[in-house]
This record gives structure tokens, sequence and C-alpha cells, in this order.
């Protein structure tokens, strides 16, 4: 066992005798009478199944829902779920998870290691078809590759439980991170008697059975998802929110509207509203670093166009596009300009030196035009690109100020607004020039990002095949420090330029007064319901 | 009569039948399925859902299968989205809501809507009547797109008295009939005022009013009936107008209704939820523009069938 | 507005009473129309917005794409009306000259309205007119295809025709054009069923002339009036279809606009104090709107006089 791997895991251990978790009401403090919560769904949530579930929303509402081995508190750091402690073998692949005896499912049966392992093994079986299967591979579960691909039963993952309370896991390479990735949704366990009694229709509120702090009662589609306090949750003693009711409100102005109006007690602030909101509501409109980036991923692949397979065509826009007025003038949030694909906040991460980062605009724009030049395209012979998005004002918006951007460079970018699946499919069959992406860290840790670009990579859709960023990224999952290899496949990144890294989010949203306990600190922006409370004003 | 609503109920048949062929066709050409992902899945998996779903078999198979389910078992199938509902289920949530404020707002435009026309008729070239031509010419041309937020921002945010959204009761329904009925209120008003001005010069108004009968009597008797001919006739493009504005009043107000079910069905490519709510449509419409058509045989004796 | 078919109808009976007629019914009608204030009033309405769509963009200081940074990111503070900044109805909150983007927007709704009116009234014309010339079970097909047609919802259609072929303005031509020439054909058969037993056209089918001639030259010239009427009164739900289709994205492409997309961005912000953005737009489709209901009504009126 290494030393640094037992630091934490004795931390753990610690954590759980200081019973530092749940709602950390401190003794001055007066709860208020109401506490409920309701906040703001974007738009339905597809599936409340773990295994099936894709979006972050669904895995904001699935974590009341349910509980995983860990959770993260308000800094991110890892707190015990149903897991108090484990143990990593000597070789680093072999993990030992002690859960906790008082965990038991809603309808009163105790949660048992056998229960992480069906999951474990409904997510990687191809019976599931769960888009998220991957993420097993990811974890480098031993053998879900096999599984997944259908070569092998699900029944061979590296998944076992020793007995109710004990679940061993087999990692095929020691993963420095693995811990921190049990907090994914798609890893909650699922109750195995409740899915075989009715099959899909198992996540309906008359049929679901968690393990979370909160129950589901009531899943109108369109309209509202109401989950109550379990009152079989082993730490129900410590959660003090009563109710979280998600509204679903398509429209983000909308939503703005009845926020103000008192219906809602969090809600996300449109491009452009933040300054004003900060001035008018300085303790509501809050802005943190999230852990997603967004990028145009450029189609440098053979059915792209020639002009992008040249990289100092790719490097050109990059450099054409200023991040600055995108973050500061249209989305106004506290966004900030990306010169780096992996978002800046993330931890462990630093960025490298990226040269065009520290230039001045006009720099760049010269810059641009020398290597448009050099390329043979400029004013007199104009490149002609589109650049496609997904329906949504937001990306209309940056879509439009970076065609307007790129055209003193003589470069016309012809804008393709196309519907979420239209636009996926299109890229999937690398039918597009530049295309608008985003990603969201599954886990906090660069390589959440960082894999999205190897050769190998289902997310690669630009096609961009680099052997030396393939072997930084192979060689970063097994390494002590995979920092310098990190900053290696960034360097790479800056200086191939398959994808323009354009900014990092920011989680920029209205949050009562009253509320406490969110995870303001946290870029993964993981809440729990049962971490949070209301005081009295 | 009998006959010619048996005859008109036996050409929806083919027009489902059309409409549910077409928008397969329609459906199945479009960029990108139901399994469609920011990660494409792999070959295996995306052959076991289509298995699971019966998306593997041929085009026409499928359609047949399709029709099949719902003659034999009245089942639309599954949705592909929305895993543990059934599309009879998810009609079943969404309907009875859409339908709760689509009645509503027709009951509001055709009585608001007929009162006024009438009134400003009846009192043509008054005050009433002016305020009631601009105030329906305005409300006629705005769309409920625009309609919908400024209801918000007066009702819920400035004045607090009305919910912004959602589907809980009886105050929730407000704001949605007045943004979806508005406009065909305005409509109708305008439609009856003018008809109404029309056969108020014809003869057998005349002698109606000739005989001294009280104007009370004159027109809920005699000039009504004839005036609300017209609005009958508007009463179709008014319900395919409802049906449109039905996914505004979804996705400004979150009723959960229909409409929106329809265009997230369109967009999430879940293609069975969306032939369902397409035929649930297209047989409303046949069936209103049947009501339509005997209301107006009941209105009009020149009308034989 | 559509459901004014019979009062459509009333017109196609009278112009086809005096089909093969002199001219008197036409100078008549222009007369009446004349005099018609409310009907003026339409007209010159729609020749300002006309105007205002062709030599708007000679008054534009800036074009409907540019980016004015000096007011990006303040624009509710800086990007308001002004005639110093040369943004004549603002910006949006890009810092697009707004006058530049409602005269673009007005051009396209133009287009999309009396294109779409077009396509329906010509292909409700032939499709009509065919069925009501050949007659007999050709005729019986046609029809029941026609009531078939009816009961299609046919904004789920166009969505999905939208969804299917992208953004294309060839689509939103033929879609919206498609929705309403049904009932354009039913009243065509109407008159052209009547029109088939008067003398002109036995006479014309006598001498041998084939059926499509007949058609184009006897049947439907005596029709045009019905179709001048329908066609105009077809226009505005045109455009009310258009920025439906707009308000879903499922619009035209960027940097062009219509005033449907432009209202309905504008409805989305007017709680920030951009209003303008929701006004302009709003202005010129108010009065689009206006003045092709105004227009219509005055046809309509003026080919059918009623006693008033």
């Amino acid at each position: 066992m290494t030393s640094k791997l037992h630091i934490a895991v004795s931390a753990l251990a610690l954590g759980v005798a200081a019973g530092a978790h749940a709602a950390d009401v401190p003794d001055d403090v007066t709860l208020a009478e109401n506490q409920a919560y309701t906040f703001w769904l974007l738009d339905g949530i597809p599936s409340l199944d773990p295994q099936i579930n894709t979006t972050v929303e669904g895995s904001d509402v699935l974590r009341n829902l349910f509980e995983g081995l860990y959770n993260e508190d308000g800094q991110g750091a890892l707190v015990p779920g149903v897991a108090t402690e484990h143990t990593v073998s000597d070789d680093e692949r072999t993990y030992t998870f002690i859960l906790r005896e008082d965990a038991v499912w809603s309808n009163g049966e105790p949660v048992t290691a056998a229960d992480f392992v069906y999951a474990w093994r409904r997510l990687v079986d191809p019976a599931t078809a769960s888009e998220y299967a991957w993420y097993m591979e990811l974890m480098q579960v031993e053998n879900a590759a096999a599984v997944v691909a259908g070569e092998m039963a699900p029944e061979e993952l590296g998944v076992r439980a020793v007995d109710d309370h004990t679940l061993e896991v087999t990692i095929e390479n020691p993963l420095p991170y693995f811990p921190q990735m049990l907090v994914h949704a798609s890893t909650f366990p699922v109750p195995q008697a409740v899915i075989e009694e009715h099959g899909d229709r198992w996540t309906r509120p008359e049929n679901m059975v968690g393990n979370g702090a909160y129950t589901l009662t009531d899943r109108v589609i369109g309209e509202r998802v109401v989950m109550e306090k379990s009152d079989t949750y082993w730490d129900a003693e410590n959660t003090v929110l009563t109710e979280l009711t998600g509204l679903i409100i398509n429209d983000t102005n909308q939503a703005l509207t009845r926020y103000l109006a008192g219906e809602l007690d969090r809600v996300d602030i449109p491009p452009g509203q933040y300054p004003r909101l900060a001035e008018e509501y300085p303790d509501q409109a809050i802005s943190v670093p999230e852990n997603c980036s967004y990028t145009y991923i450029m189609n440098v692949g053979e059915s792209g166009p020639e002009a992008l397979k040249d990289p100092r065509v790719r490097k050109a826009l990059s450099y054409g596009i200023d991040r600055d007025i995108i973050v500061d003038r249209i989305l106004q949030g506290g966004q900030t300009s990306a010169y780096t694909w992996t978002h800046t906040s993330v931890a462990g991460f630093g960025a490298p030196e990226i040269d065009y980062a520290e230039w001045s605009q006009q720099e760049r724009m010269e810059r641009a035009a020398e290597l448009l030049a050099e390329a043979g395209y400029g004013p007199d012979n104009p490149l002609e690109l589109r650049l496609q998005y997904n329906t949504d004002e937001a990306h209309k918006r940056l879509a439009i100020a970076a065609s307007q951007m790129l055209k003193p460079l003589g470069v016309n970018l012809i804008l393709d607004n196309y519907e979420w699946k239209v636009h996926l499919s299109r890229m999937q069959n690398q039918e597009f020039d530049m295309a608008r992406y985003a990603w969201c860290g599954d886990y906090n840790e660069a390589s959440t990002f960082l894999n999205l670009f190897a050769s190998y990579s289902g997310h690669n859709n630009g096609e961009f095949f680099n052997d030396a960023y393939d072997a930084a990224i192979e060689e970063s999952k097994t390494a002590q420090d995979p920092l310098p290899l990190y900053q290696e496949a960034e360097t790479i990144l800056a200086e191939e330029m398959p994808i323009i890294p354009v900014y990092h989010y920011a989680q920029v949203f209205m949050l009562e007064e009253d509320m406490r306990g969110w995870p303001m600190e946290n870029v993964q922006q993981t809440w729990y319901g049962k971490d949070m409370y209301r005081v009295a004003e | 009569m009998l006959t010619y609503i048996l005859k008109r109920l036996a050409v929806a048949i083919p027009t489902l039948l059309l409409l549910i062929v077409v928008s397969f066709v329609l459906m199945h050409s479009a960029p990108g399925g139901p399994f469609t992902a920011e990660r494409e899945l792999p070959p295996e998996v995306l052959a076991n859902l289509n298995a699971k779903y019966g998306l593997d078999a041929p085009l026409w198979r499928q359609v047949l299968n399709y029709v099949w389910g719902i003659v034999a078992h009245f089942d639309f199938g599954p949705s592909f989205v929305y895993k543990d509902r059934s599309v009879n289920e998810i009609i079943a949530q969404g309907f009875p809501i859409t339908l709760t404020y689509g009645c509503l707002s027709f009951l509001v435009a055709v009585t608001v809507g007929v009162s006024l026309g009438i009134a400003a008729a009846i009192r043509q070239n008054s005050w009433l009547d002016y305020a009631a031509v601009g105030v329906s010419i305005g409300a006629q041309v705005l769309p409920n797109f625009v309609m919908a937020p400024i209801l918000v921002l007066v009702f819920t945010l400035w004045l607090g008295w009305l919910p912004g959204g959602g589907w809980q009761g009886p105050e929730y329904w407000i704001l949605p009939v007045v943004a979806l009925s508005t406009s065909f209120m305005a409509s109708i008003a305008r439609i009856t005022r003018s008809s109404m001005l029309e056969v108020l010069t014809q003869n057998h108004v005349r002698t109606a009013r000739a005989k001294g009968l009280p104007e009370r009597r004159v027109i809920l008797g005699h000039a009504l009936k004839p005036a609300l001919l017209p609005v009958i006739s508007y009463l179709g493009p008014a319900f395919v107008g409802m049906i449109t504005g039905s996914v505004v009043v979804d996705i400004y107000f979150s009723t959960g209704g229909i409409g929106k079910a329809f265009v997230d069905s369109a967009l999430n490519r879940d293609y069975a939820v969306m032939m369902g709510v397409t035929i649930l449509m297209g047989a409303l419409t046949i069936l209103f523009n049947l009501v339509v058509d005997i209301l107006y045989g009941w209105i009009d004796p020149k009308i034989r069938y | 507005m559509v459901g004014q078919a019979e009062k459509i109808e009333a017109v196609a009976e009278r112009l086809g009473a005096r089909a093969g007629g002199g001219r008197s019914l036409w100078a008549d009608a222009r007369r009446r129309f004349l005099r018609n204030r409310a009907a003026m009033a339409g007209l010159a309405i729609l020749v300002f917005v006309a105007l205002f769509a062709l030599c708007g963009g000679f008054f534009a200081q800036w074009s409907n794409e540019e980016l004015d940074y000096m007011v990006m990111g303040q624009v509710a503070e800086l990007g308001g009306p002004s005639l110093e900044t040369g943004h004549y109805f603002g910006t949006d909150d890009l810092g697009r000259d707004l006058f530049a983007r409602t005269v673009q927007g007005t051009q396209i709704s133009l287009a999309v309205g009396v294109i779409g009116a077009l396509i329906a009234c010509v292909f409700g014309t032939v499709y009509g007119a065919t069925a009501g010339y050949v007659g007999g079970r050709t005729d019986g097909i046609m029809m029941r295809l026609v009531d078939i047609f009816m009961a299609v919802p046919y904004m789920f259609v166009l969505i999905l025709l939208l969804v299917m072929y992208g953004r294309s303005i060839t689509i939103l031509f033929i879609g919206v054009g498609m929705i309403s020439w049904m009932e354009m054909a039913r009243i065509v058969r109407g008159q052209t069923l009547s029109l088939k037993g008067r003398e002109f056209i036995e006479a014309a089918q006598a001498t041998g002339v084939p059926g499509p001639v007949i058609i184009a030259r006897h049947v439907v010239p005596n029709l045009l009036g019905v179709i001048a009427v329908y066609a105009t009164l077809l226009v505005p739900l045109m455009i009310l279809t258009e920025s439906f289709i707009s308000f879903l994205g499922l619009g035209v492409q960027e940097p062009l606009t219509s005033l449907g997309a432009l209202i309905s961005e504008g409805a989305g912000t007017i709680a920030y104090g951009t209003m303008w953005q929701l006004g302009f737009p709003l202005l010129f489709f108010v009065l689009t709107l206006f003045g092709f209901f105004f227009v219509g009504d005055g046809l309509r009126d003026a080919l059918d006089p009623k006693d008033r």
C-alpha cells in the first residue's frame, strides 16, 4: 500500500469518526420554519435510472435519490457515502470498500455489496445498452471493455461482493483518481429485486426504491419532479431540507422571472444578465467556476475541408477569436477565456505555458494573418468554412460573434444551426467543418477532458489522430504525477490546434439568501439536498 | 344526417393511415435517431436497442406493426426516451392538461368574443365599438409567444397575483388560457361584429323590428343565429391555431401538456411519442371539423348533406 | 382570416356569374376599393412597409451583421435607439444594428408571406381547376384527397420537415405554402364546376381546344378575383406561421433574420430594459399584418358588395 493513498484513506476514516457530513448546521443558526427547496430544471429528465441517465441535471436529481460509495463535500473532497473507508492493495489494483451497516433501501432492505455488483454489471451489460457503459472502462474496472463489447459475460467484470458489507473492485491499471470517480451517478447501486419486478418501469414514483436521502414522490413529464426526505436514510437525522422540487421551465428568461417572483430558490442566470443582477441582488447573484469547457471542434480528418488539414490555418482561426470579448461582453458571468481544453480550476491541473494566451488580441490577429497568408489564404483568397451549432440562444450569439471576429482575416464563416440530434449525427459522421462542443468533467481531474481527444476516443469527432498525444494520455493513466503529461497533451493541442478552446464555464446563478450548504467551492457543483438548509431571516 | 356522419368518419381511417405513413417516412429520414448520443453507442449495443424497439425491421414492416399495435391493443408503443412510460401514459398525462386549457380558451374566446362583437355591432360607432375594434385588432396580431412573457412579467412578477407556470390547480390555468385565447377572441369579436352588422340590415331583422319586437329579442331571436355562421366557419382554423398555440403555452408556462411533448419528441426522435401525438391531433382535427360542419348545418338550414 | 371562406365563395359566385362578361365589374370594384378608407389605409401601410423593406437598407449606418463593440456588453445602457450612434432602432444583445436587422427581417417575412401565399394559390388553383374541369371519378378522388389533407396537423408536419431538411428557406416557403392550398382548391373546384356548363367553355370544347388550355385560358382568368382576395388574406397567416417557426428556433439561418425571429428574441428580454428589441420589430410585424388584413377585407368587399 503506498503511503499517499493510505493517508487519503485514513482521512476518510477520520471524517466518519468526526461525523463531518450531512447538513453541517452551526449551533448559533436558527433554522427556518420552511425547509423546502425548489430548483430549476431546463428540461425534463429523460431517465431517473442511474445506469441510463446521461445528463448533468439528471445526475443532480439522482444524487438525492441514491447514494454511491462516496459523496463530495462542499469543497469537492470525498466524504463517506455507503462506503465508510477503503483499502488499496500493494499493486494498487484492488480496492476493498467497507460498506456501512446502517444503509438501507427505502423499502427497508439493507444496502449490500451485492447491490453495487448488480448495478455495475448492469451498467456494462450490452443488454442494458447504457450510453455510459464506457464510464466503467474509464474507471478501468477489469474486463469492462470486453463486457461492453459483448465479448465477455457481465459476471466477468472485476467487481465482487466479499460479504454483505465488503466490496472488492479490481482495476486494470493503478488509477490515482479512482475513488474520485465513484461519485458519478452511473456507479450508484440499484435494487435488483425491484428492477426485476418492474423492468423499465421501476423508476416510476410508485415503484422506485432508492437508498438516498430523498425518495421520489412525483414526476410529471414537462412539469416537475418532487422528492421528499427519506426516513430510512442512514443519516436522516442530520438531513434538514424536507422537500426538493425541480420545476421544469424551458425558457431561461422565464425561469429568471419566476425566480424573481419567488417561485424558485435557485435558477441559472441567462448570458449577459449577471452584472445587472449582481448589482441589484448582491446577496443572491453568484458566479463560481464550473468544471466545463466550451470549444469549436475542427474536422481535421479525411472528410474535412482541405484548409483545416493545415495546422497553420487552424491556429489562425483560433487566434482570430477574441475570447475576452466573448467572456466579458457577451457571457458576462465570470466565465474565463480558454487557451487550454482542461478547465483551469480542475483539481491538480496547472496550465502549461501557451504562447498565444499571453499575446494581446492585436498580436494574435497579426500572427493569424501571417499564418493564413503562409497557407495561401487571405482577403484576396478568402477561406470559406461552415460553423455548426445546436439550437440555443447562447450558442447562436457566440457563433455570430466568432464569424464576425474572423471576418477581418478573410475567413467567411457560414453559420449552420441544427437541432441537437442532427448536430450530433453530423458530427459523428464527420459532416462538418467546425462544430460547437462543450464538455463537463465527469469527475474533478484533468483526464476527464483530455481523454476526449485521444485517437480512440468516442468523442473525437474531428478525427484528430496524434501519436504523441495518445502516448501522453496513455502514460498519464499510470503515472505517479500525471501533471507534466497533461501539460504535454495541452501543449500538443495548442500546437496542432484541432480544437479552438473558447471559454471555461462558470456556474452563474441566483440562490435565495437564506439557503446554506450549496457547494460553492466544488467545481463539479455536485450538490446534495441533505447538505443544505434554510436559515431563519 | 347519420349516414353523412358515418361517411365522414369513414374518411378518417385513410386520413389517419396516410398521416401515419407520411410521419413515419419523414421521421425516419431525418438525420439522427432516438439513440443518437453524444458518444456513439457501440454497434452491438445499438443493434440490441434497435431490436428491442423493433427498429431493425424494414420500414413497411414497422409501419404495419405499429398500426397493428394500435388496432389490436390500442397500444401506441413505449417511449424511446422516457423509458419508464408508454406513449399511452405520456398522452394520458399531457392530454387532459392540454384539453383543459384548450377547452377553457375556446370557451372564453367564443363567449367573450361573440359578446364583444355583438355589443360593438349594436352600439356601432360608440366608444364601446371603437374600443372593442381597437383592442381586438391589436390582440389579433399579437403572437402568443409575446403575450406569454408579458403576462408573466405583469401578473407574476409585478403584481404577484398568479403563479407564472406549473399545473397544480385552477389558479394555474388563468395565464395559459388568457395567453392562448386572446388572439382568437379578438378575431371572433371582429368577425361577429361585421357579420352582425350585415345581418342587422337584412329583411327578416328589419321585419322583426318593424313588428315592434324588443331589441333584445330581435338580436337574440333573429339576428344571432345567422350572424354566427362566419364565426363557426372560423372555429376550424381557430382549433388548428390552438393546437399550435399549445406548444407556446407548454413552453412558457411549463404546464406539462401535449404540445411540448410533441416538439420534444420530434427533436429527440422519440418516434413513438411523436406518432402518438400526431395521430391524436389528426383524429381531433377530423372530429372537430365534423362537429363544425354539423353545427353549420344546424344553424344554416340551407345546407343539405 | 381563413375563416372567411364562405365570404370568398360569395365573391367567387358573383364573379362566376359575370364570367366572360365585360370589364365594368373590375371598374366597379376598383371604385369601391378606392372609396374604402380602411382598405386605402391598409394599402398605404403596405406601401410604406414595402418601401421600408426595399429602401431601408440605404439609410442604415450599419450592416445587419456587424457587431458594435462599443455597445456590446452594455446594451441596456448604450444600445438604445439613437441618432448619434447610428442605431436608429437600437441594437440587439450582440450590438448588431436593429434598424438594419428589422429591414432585413421585414424582407424575409414579406418574402415568406408572399411566396408562401403564391405557392398555395397556384397549387390550389391548378388542383381545384383540374379536379373541377375533369370531373367524374378523378374529381371524386382528388377531392377526397383534399379532405384527407385537411385533417393533417400541418404545424407538426412542418416541424418535421424543417427538422429533416435543416433550416432551408426553400423548405420554409414550400412548407407554409403547403399548409393552405386545400381551401383554395375547394373554392376553385366549385367555381370551375359551375363555369364548366357555360357556353364559352362549351364552345371552346367544341372547337377541340385541349383541356389544360381551356383551364388556363378560360377558367383561371375568371377566378382571378377570388384568388386575389384569398392570397391577400393568406399572406398574414403565412407570416404568423413563420413567426411561430422562428420562435421554435427552426426559422431562417443567421445572420439572416425574420420579423418573427426578432420578435421572439425581443420578447425573451423584455424584463431586461431593452424594450426596443421587441418594440420596433413588433411594430413592423403588426403594420404588415394590418396592411394585409385591411387590403384583403377591402378587396373582398369591393368584389362582393353588399348593402351596408
